[in-house]
């Protein structure tokens, strides 16, 4: 079996994974990027729309546009950096320090890191109902892959279930590729993502359809449509249900960290609604419990793609810093600077309040 | 191929475009993309049924996470389409139930249904 040592292994080649290889490789180190699909970039290659969030982090700026800047800043450490594509890490052995990673669908290998960065992502959500396991029901994220990074058709009109920022994003998104969107069903009494969003497809003539949801996917083999109910106050349905015609039923009901392998790796972990799901508890490095284990992006709690890009940088910085490498201090400062402005206001309480519950003090002191 | 003719803010730059198999039927890809997009593009929905209830699936995930899109390529079974590129003559197979795993290499494909 093929063995591979390196100073960090950064799992997961999206922003936070990106910008922690572009930090740790920056302080001198040796890194390894495993990243499963194809190519580097994670949530940012699908996205064609300009971002929203800090003018320090591309905002503004076509989110497949954020990949390539950050591609190149690390192509600038010539080869420290090496990234192996097609590669899941799926195992972590803590007593030998390894992990395993299956390369395509014939190799699998052996890494040993002396430090880990976990930068997964996000995986989405679920909604059960009958005959959501036949084709033609897609997670949001597969048909963004189908249309944006491969132009290819996800259908001729789609349903759109949930009217959070990704349902509306898709939709707009699912117009610009020329697909009829037949509406836009949310069970909440109000829309969830940000009202700019909601106004463009609206004035492309998509209804969105509040206190709804899907009752059925129809079709035997594959999906012809779809029967949609109101919903009441305890969201149990009310009168009819209605068809809606359709041969895809998109889903954007929200995303959990894909936090299997931190899981693996015995990081102390908490349950923490505002960030969506299982996360680790931290220190203001973001470190983990396990003091060879880093996290960063929606891994760490759901958020966006500015925060994961700063919460990157501070994570491969500390690896760097915890394998020896000199790191000036004040660049965590400025980097945390950059995430308090981030998570400021209004938009920002839930996501503060959710890593309050999250920080520990005291672990710093561990080198 | 049902393909985005015009996208206001994208380009797609595609690769070779290649022949390959599914069922037995010969269809175009581009060489280096997943064989799952390619399937989608020329109208396939159902890449596999499941061993119980022979339930179709097909494309979900889109991440290699959910196993909806295992198929049977060159043989072998359970192989995540998703995020497995698409390379010229390919055979590609609708996976029935758990697919039967070659032994050794070379050898012949043995059921593994116990
Ligand atoms: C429709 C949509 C619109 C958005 N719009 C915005 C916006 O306008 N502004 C903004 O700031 N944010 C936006 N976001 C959010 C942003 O895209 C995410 O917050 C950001 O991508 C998170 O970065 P990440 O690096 O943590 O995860 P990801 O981008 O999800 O990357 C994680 C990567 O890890 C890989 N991976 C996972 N597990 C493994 C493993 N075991 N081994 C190897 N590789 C693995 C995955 O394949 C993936 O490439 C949007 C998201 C969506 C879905
Ligand atoms: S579609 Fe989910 S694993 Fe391929």
């Amino acid at each position: 079996m093929r063995e591979l040592t390196t100073d960090v292994l950064v799992v997961g080649g999206g922003p936070a994974g990106l910008s922690a290889a572009a930090e740790a490789a920056g302080a001198g180190a040796e890194v390894i990027i495993a990243e499963s699909d194809l190519h580097l970039g994670g949530q940012l290659v699908k996205q064609s729309h300009k971002f929203f969030g800090s003018k320090d982090e591309f905002a503004g700026t076509r989110g497949f546009e954020i990949a390539k800047i950050l591609m190149n800043e690390i192509a600038q450490n010539g080869d420290r950096v090496k990234t192996m594509l097609g590669t899941t890490i799926n195992g972590y052995y803590g007593d030998e320090g390894v992990v395993t990673a299956m390369v395509g669908e014939e190799e699998y290998l052996r890494v040993i890191p002396q430090k880990i960065v976990v930068a997964s992502g996000a995986q989405e959500r679920l909604l059960p109902f009958p005959n959501n396991d036949i084709p033609g029901v897609y997670g949001a994220g597969a048909v963004q892959t189908l249309m944006n990074v491969y132009g290819v058709v996800p259908g001729k009109r789609v349903l759109m279930v949930g009217a959070g920022n990704i349902g509306l994003i898709v939709s707009y998104q699912l117009l610009q590729a020329g697909v009829e969107v037949a509406a836009i069903l949310e069970a909440m009494p109000r829309i969830g993502g940000y009202w700019v969003h909601a106004a463009k497809v609206r004035r492309m003539g998509v209804p969105i359809l509040l206190r709804h949801s899907i009752k059925r996917a129809l079709g035997g083999e594959i999906v012809t449509g779809a029967e949609v109910n109101e919903l009441d106050e305890k969201f149990d349905p009310i009168g009819a249900a209605e068809r809606i015609e359709c041969d895809a039923i998109c889903l954007a009901v929200g995303l959990a960290p894909t936090n299997e392998l931190l899981w693996q790796a015995g990081c102390a972990m908490k349950y923490v609604p505002f960030l969506c799901g299982h996360v680790p508890l931290r220190d203001k490095y973001m470190r983990t419990s396990n003091e060879n284990v880093w996290m960063a992006g929606d891994v760490s709690g759901i958020e966006e793609a500015s925060a994961a890009m700063i919460e990157g940088r501070i994570a491969g910085l500390s690896a760097a810093k915890a394998l020896g490498l000199k790191v000036p201090d004040e660049k965590f400062d400025g980097y945390r600077e950059r995430l308090r402005d981030l998570r400021a206001g209004e938009v920002g309480e839930k996501i503060r309040a959710g890593v309050e519950a999250v920080v520990v003090g005291g672990w710093e002191e561990r080198t | 191929m049902d393909l985005i003719n015009s996208h206001p803010v994208l380009d797609f730059l595609h690769g070779e475009k290649v022949s390959f198999s599914f069922d037995g039927k010969i269809m175009e890809g581009f060489e280096g993309e997943p064989i799952a997009v390619a399937l989608h593009a020329n109208g396939v929905r159902i890449y596999r049924r499941t061993p119980e209830m022979k339930r179709p699936r097909g494309f979900f995930c889109a991440i290699g996470k959910c196993s909806s899109c295992f198929m049977v390529v060159d043989g072998i079974p359970n192989v995540r389409t998703c995020v497995t590129p698409l390379k010229k003559g390919m055979k590609v197979e609708t996976q029935y139930g758990r697919g039967r795993i070659l032994f050794q290499p070379g050898e012949e494909a043995r059921p593994c249904e116990s």
